[in-house]
């Protein structure tokens, strides 16, 4: 097959948004649940909630927020030609993307150290809404955590494509892309925090 | 025509290899037309399976167990595999970037991915057959709290859907994007011929639905690896909460399968009466209304779950209001035949059957959102045989007209248009035969999912099951013929019905790359050289 010449950095961007959304609505259908259950259990989710680590929890917030900021000024370092600059702001992303994503380890080590995780026998003795409360703190941040990673799969292999100068100043929107990706995983941690850590 | 047709190999990769590599929109639909129909003969074959069953009163040939797989089977090949792809993955694929002018769809290589995607949910959901526990047994709606405790391999075929739904996605998207940026110059909106319409208004609902779905499918794979208990009471989860969620995928989802249907008899019908489509504005509006409301009815499936009897009464009422729409349709399709030169040639006659069909399936629709009637039916054979008159009557025989109308283009062939007259008589009276005959079975009482029957319902069984012989000849002598043709069919030529779209502009095949030059349009979609519209 011949190769297309046509390129649309605009239709680019409209079918990543468009993914973008089906990502929130999938998340959404979490949120339904979480809603849900917790109109059922308020007390017990917020007795729950109160196992929940918040200084590690605010810090990831601010690890995130970080490393969004570190994918915008890339997207303007590589519209100004400089190359090093953008792979190293980019380089710093996947390296805060890390660093959440081992404090998030170390959440949920100690949570498995306390057996509070699903189906444990200690979990079992407690009331159904705490139960629930869990079931859903290890399903969605778990879920969140499924989308850290392919999101630092996507950013390493714009990394690559910079490298070898497939994204340039004149053709940067896989690098826009992928930063619109980063910053939907970052939203949807924002929500996580409140619904999970704030909820005590 | 100085470009090889799409069908011919000019690329370094020869024969299957170049099939499975190309990116070309056009192989792509032809594809998913293989792959599925494949999986459809599969269904029907399990579908002939459980109607032999019910041939006498008592348990023989299979076990209740397997009887119990058997209905699950059907019913995950035949709407994961058959009517949601259906009319988009096929006609959309091949069709949608010729109505509107373009070479190929947005994306042409995550439009191959699609079909990767959904050949390895079909491999997955088939693994789930004969591994693990052996074939699920939960009924395609893998309700909870049954779908968690199963022993059978409800986890493989459950990803398996996961997977399709990813394909069903990237599709949508896909085809939102082409729509979009790719219509040709002079294409505006209300130029496009309506199966665009249609495929828009579906790709919608494929991008705003199938993500419920798979976050519903992913928290059942939890539960039953990590027993997170959502869905589970003993745990304080609620398996309403199930029910909610897997349909508010699974109503729209019908809307999936029914509108890109609809879109295509809007085709099929103003070509073979020659004059434009009555009503254009309410019909591809109704498409984005049907869309819309669509979503807000997923209710209904629960009446009898023990919701809240207010809750009841407004999805029962929303139920009724998208009974509006597709009867603006109907009408409008009717109306559309009124004083037109009418030919008569297949595509029309299976789109007329169409029509009648689906009016039964709608209108058995409508009793079933009376709150009164619906505690009656519930779980009977009322349901099932009202889903397969939309679904088979309906979107299955718009896919046969949507292929008899656009084999010609698509292969460059004709069919033998006697054999097509012949083979339906048989598909069409077995049809009657199998569901009406569940529809009179269901008001009698007889219970879905029962893989025996009291003595009562005998005489009607015998009926249905003879039935879906004939109706398995039908689609046997069907695609026999098309089968036949693709390869010794006599040579068709670019415009067979008189069609104005822009595909009939076109030779059959059409190109590579559909247009030498790209067309600038000038009027709307059905201009027949009389009134002019849009």
């Amino acid at each position: 097959m011949s190769e297309h010449v046509h390129r649309d950095d605009f239709g680019s961007r409209l079918g990543m948004w468009l993914f973008l959304v089906t990502e929130m609505v999938l998340f959404g259908g979490l949120f339904i649940a979480y809603s849900y259950m917790r109109a059922k259990y308020p007390a017990e989710f917020h007795h729950a909630g109160m196992e929940l680590n918040v200084p590690l929890g605010v810090i990831n917030t601010l690890v995130l927020l970080t490393s969004s900021l570190t994918v915008v000024l890339s997207i303007v370092a590589i519209q100004r030609s400089e190359k090093a600059r953008a792979m190293g702001l980019l380089g710093a992303t996947l390296g805060l993307a890390a660093v959440f994503l081992v404090i998030k380890g170390f959440e949920w080590a100690a949570k498995f150290h306390h057996g509070l995780y699903p189906n444990s026998a200690h979990l079992a003795t407690l009331p159904p809404g705490e139960q629930i409360f869990f079931g859903l703190y290890f399903t969605m941040t778990g879920l969140h955590g499924v989308h850290v990673l392919a999101g630092m799969g996507v950013l390493a292999w714009v990394l690559a494509m910079i490298a070898k100068n497939q994204v340039r100043a004149d053709r940067y929107v896989h690098l826009e892309n992928a930063g619109l990706y980063w910053h939907l995983v970052d939203v949807i941690w924002i929500f996580l925090l409140p619904l999970f850590y704030l909820a005590a | 025509m100085s470009q090889p047709s799409y069908l011919v190999d000019t690329g370094s990769r020869k024969g299957l290899m170049a099939w499975l590599t190309s990116t070309d929109h056009k192989r792509i639909g032809v594809l998913y037309l293989v792959s599925m129909v494949t999986f459809f003969f599969v269904g029907v074959g399990i579908g002939l399976l459980m109607r032999l069953m019910q041939l006498t009163p008592f348990q023989h040939l299979v076990t209740a167990q397997t009887y119990n797989a058997l209905f699950t089977v059907h019913g995950v090949i035949m709407i994961f595999l058959f009517v949601i792809p259906g009319l988009p993955a096929v006609f959309g694929n091949f069709l949608l970037p010729i109505l509107i002018g373009a070479k190929d769809v947005a994306f042409p290589r995550l439009n191959l991915a699609s079909w990767y995607f959904f050949i390895a949910g079909a491999i997955l959901a088939v693994t789930a057959l004969f591994t693990g526990g052996g074939p699920p047994d939960t009924g395609w709606t893998f309700y909870a709290p049954f779908s968690i405790k199963s022993g059978t391999n409800v986890t493989l075929a459950v990803f398996g859907a996961f997977v399709l739904g990813f394909s069903s996605m990237l599709t949508g998207i896909n085809f939102i994007t082409t729509i979009h940026r790719l219509r040709a110059p002079g294409m505006t909106w209300f130029r496009m011929p309506l199966f665009s319409w249609s495929l828009y208004a579906t790709s919608w609902i494929q991008l705003l639905a199938t993500p419920i779905l798979a976050i519903t499918l992913v928290l059942v794979i939890f539960e039953r690896l990590f027993g997170i208990g959502i869905f589970d009471p003993s745990k304080g989860g609620d398996p309403l909460l199930y029910q909610h969620l897997f349909w508010i995928y699974s109503h729209p989802a019908v809307y999936i399968m029914i509108l890109p249907a609809m879109g295509a008899i809007s085709e099929i019908l103003p070509t073979f009466a020659q004059r434009p489509i009555f009503g254009y504005k309410a019909i591809a509006f109704s498409s984005m209304s049907i869309a819309g409301v669509g979503s807000l009815v997923w209710a209904h499936h629960m009446f009898t779950s023990g919701m809240s009897e207010f809750a009841n009464m407004i999805f029962s009422l929303l139920t009724m209001i998208v009974a509006v729409p597709s009867a603006i349709k109907v009408f409008n399709w009717v109306s559309t035949l009124y004083k037109g030169s009418i030919d008569f040639q297949p595509p029309l006659f299976f789109a007329l059957s169409f029509i009648f069909l689906f009016c039964i399936g709608g209108l058995t629709g409508v009793m079933q959102g009376a709150l009164a009637i619906n505690v009656h039916i519930h779980d009977t054979y009322f349901i099932v045989g009202h889903f397969h008159y939309v679904m088979f009557g309906g979107t299955g025989f718009a896919f046969f007209a949507a292929l008899l109308h656009w084999f010609p283009k698509m292969f460059g062939r004709m069919y033998s248009k006697r054999a097509i007259y012949a083979s339906w008589f048989p598909l069409f009276t077995g049809f009657n035969m199998l569901y009406f005959g569940m529809l009179l079975l269901g008001l009698m009482g007889m219970p879905r999912r029962y893989y025996v029957h009291l003595p009562q319902y005998h005489a009607l069984h015998v009926v249905a099951t003879v039935g879906s012989w004939l109706l398995a000849l039908g689609l046997l002598m069907f695609f026999g013929s098309l089968l036949w043709a693709i390869f010794r069919g006599r040579k068709a030529e670019g415009n067979p019905w008189g069609g104005v779209t822009l595909e009939w502009t076109l030779p059959s095949p059409p190109i590579q790359e559909n247009f030498e030059e790209i067309p600038t349009v000038t009027h709307g979609p059905y201009h027949f050289g009389k009134e002019e519209q849009g």
